[in-house]
């Protein structure tokens, strides 16, 4: 599904966070990657996720290599992924109801009507419902509006999930339910998984396997 | 692991326990919102803290626990009532801080009685000041030393927070996540306040930061300070405390000794019992459903929805009684 070849990224080009990394995740497969905070990982997931363009090295998703990052990635590229980050609230437009927040990628695609049962069903999922729908980011707590991301990442029916410290700021209770969310849907899809995360005793018992993170020298 | 664990001093029977540092006694803080709305945050909170001892508030975000420490450090915005009191400081010098004016509460209690081990260590320094100049300033601002003792001030208040000498004159971004904490860290600790409150100190910290910041947080409780610790993170708090108060929708539902809410026999409260299972080295099973909001709380029992133990007593709101708020939860073992 998604395969990462010596990718090398960062922010300046003298100093990449990302040195000549490689890895593969395959259909339905979960892969943990573990890492200090700082460490260049969530780097690596937004390469991943198409939304960092590497210095140097190839993405190849769903067996074709990528040309575009960002807005230069093929609509039909973006969408076979799904990404959740660490922090909810930097990833939410404050002006949307969690309803609309969740509905927003299906605005682009012509299929808003199609698609707005999917996205009733995906906050049913999730655990949200009646008034905390019709509330916007404020007015709602994180591990609330994490939930409402996830759905949102769901909803296209990416066959690729990358959750990028997904559940580092919440409660016990609400990372098992997400992560039970996560892996119905990869159940149902046989979606693949990218979780990136710090935390080992979490990200084992979530994937098929987990990979330390190389700490640049 | 932490012992020694102090004497049973929980809110209700504190005639044996050492002088509080900390004395809240029906805390509850309630925010007024446009419409008539009321969000009643925290309610009817009640509980000490002595010096040399560490108290780990846990609970989900939104459960009010953030409130709470906002209201101990006088930092509440403008829409806030609150009612109760929460003392700060021994019997003849005490002091309500819910009361106090901005005046008192800057000039005597923030930094100089209560110490803030901020959640955002990075946010809390200035990014273009070096931590040298930033410990100087406040110890210059908090103690009122001179010019020439300054440099020696600093240098003791970075050494108390396991700060490098020798990192003293980078600035913040220069900083690993550690460094930074550890430098947020001295900053709190400059005053000598006898009350440090950490406010999620291990957010986001991987595990080895997690186990030297709790290990350095509980240095400080053992050198005698008192130490709140809010946080959501169950793991943590096993490591750093003596004692465990859980909160679920702006109430305390469970407060005991940590070693048997972490061993046996285990927490006693529903919420508590689910919440400790839900951990990843545990069930990895989560509660069903979601917190009340807080501006549409039940009469009864707040976790009644959710709780599996759930009978018709538990429309009666239960009172937090022998250290748990349920009507149906197991005795004490050491009862
Ligand atoms: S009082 Fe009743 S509903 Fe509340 S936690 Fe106890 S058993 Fe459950």
């Amino acid at each position: 599904m998604l395969e990462l070849s010596h990718i090398t990224a960062g922010y300046t080009p003298r100093a990449p966070v990302v040195r000549d990394l490689s890895l593969t995740v395959a259909d339905g497969e979960a892969l943990g990657l573990l890492g200090p905070s700082g460490c260049g990982k969530s780097t690596l997931a937004r390469v991943a996720a198409l939304l960092h363009r590497p210095y140097a090295g190839t993405v190849v998703l769903a067996g074709e290599p990528v040309r575009g990052f960002r807005f230069r990635a093929p609509r039909a590229r973006r969408t076979l992924v799904g990404v959740v980050f660490q922090q909810p609230r930097l990833a939410a437009d404050p002006r949307l109801t969690l309803r609309a927040l969740i509905a927003d990628p299906a605005r682009a695609t012509g299929r808003f009507t199609e698609l707005a049962d999917r996205a009733d069903a995906l906050a049913d999922a999730v655990g949200l419902g009646g008034d905390l729908l019709r509330r916007r980011p404020p007015e709602v707590s994180d591990g609330q509006l994490q939930r409402a991301c996830l759905a949102r990442a769901l909803l296209l029916r990416p066959r690729l999930l990358i959750c990028d410290e997904m559940t580092a700021m919440l409660d016990a209770s609400t990372t098992a339910a997400l992560v039970a969310v996560v892996e119905d849907y990869r159940r149902e899809h046989d979606a693949a998984l990218l979780a990136v995360g710090h935390d080992r005793v979490l990200l084992n018992r979530w994937c098929d396997s987990v990979r330390e993170f190389p700490t640049t020298p | 692991m932490n012992d020694p664990r102090r004497a049973a001093n929980t809110a209700g029977h504190e005639t044996a326990a050492p002088e509080p540092l900390l004395s809240v006694r029906e805390l509850s803080v309630r925010f007024l919102m446009p419409g008539g709305r009321h969000v009643a945050a925290v309610n009817g909170v009640s509980f000490d803290l002595a010096a040399g001892e560490c108290l780990a508030l846990v609970g989900e975000s939104g459960c009010g626990k953030s409130v709470l420490a906002a209201a101990l450090l006088g930092l509440l915005p403008g829409n806030a009532r609150t009612r109760g009191a929460a003392w700060l400081g021994p019997a003849g010098d005490r002091l309500d801080v819910l009361t106090a004016g901005e005046a008192t509460l800057a000039r005597t209690v923030r930094g100089r009685r209560v110490g803030l081990i901020p959640q955002s260590p990075a946010a809390h320094l200035t990014p273009v000041r070096t931590v040298r100049a930033q410990l100087e300033e406040t110890v210059r601002e908090l103690r009122g030393t001179g010019r020439a003792a300054l440099r020696a001030a600093a240098e003791a208040a970075a050494a108390r927070a396991a700060f490098p000498t020798d990192h003293l004159d980078r600035y913040p971004h220069q900083l690993s996540g550690g460094l930074a904490q550890r430098a947020a860290t001295a900053l709190a600790l400059v005053a000598d306040a006898p009350l440090l409150i950490a406010d999620e100190p291990t957010t986001g910290l991987d595990r080895d930061l997690v186990d030297r910041t709790v290990g350095e947080l509980r240095r400080h409780a053992d050198n005698g300070h008192g130490l709140l610790v809010i946080t959501h993170d169950l793991a943590a708090a096993e490591r750093v405390a003596d004692r465990i108060a859980v909160m679920y929708a702006g109430r305390i539902v469970e407060l005991t000794d940590a070693a048997p809410f972490f061993g046996s026999p285990g927490p006693r409260h529903p919420y508590a019992r689910g919440l400790l299972a839900a951990l990843p080295e545990r069930d990895f099973a989560p509660i069903p459903g979601l917190p009340p909001e807080l501006d549409a709380l039940p009469d009864g029992c707040a976790f009644a929805p959710r709780c599996d133990r759930a009978t018709d007593r538990c429309a009666v709101l239960p009172d937090l009684t022998g250290g748990v708020a349920c009507h149906h939860a197991p005795k004490a073992a050491h009862a």
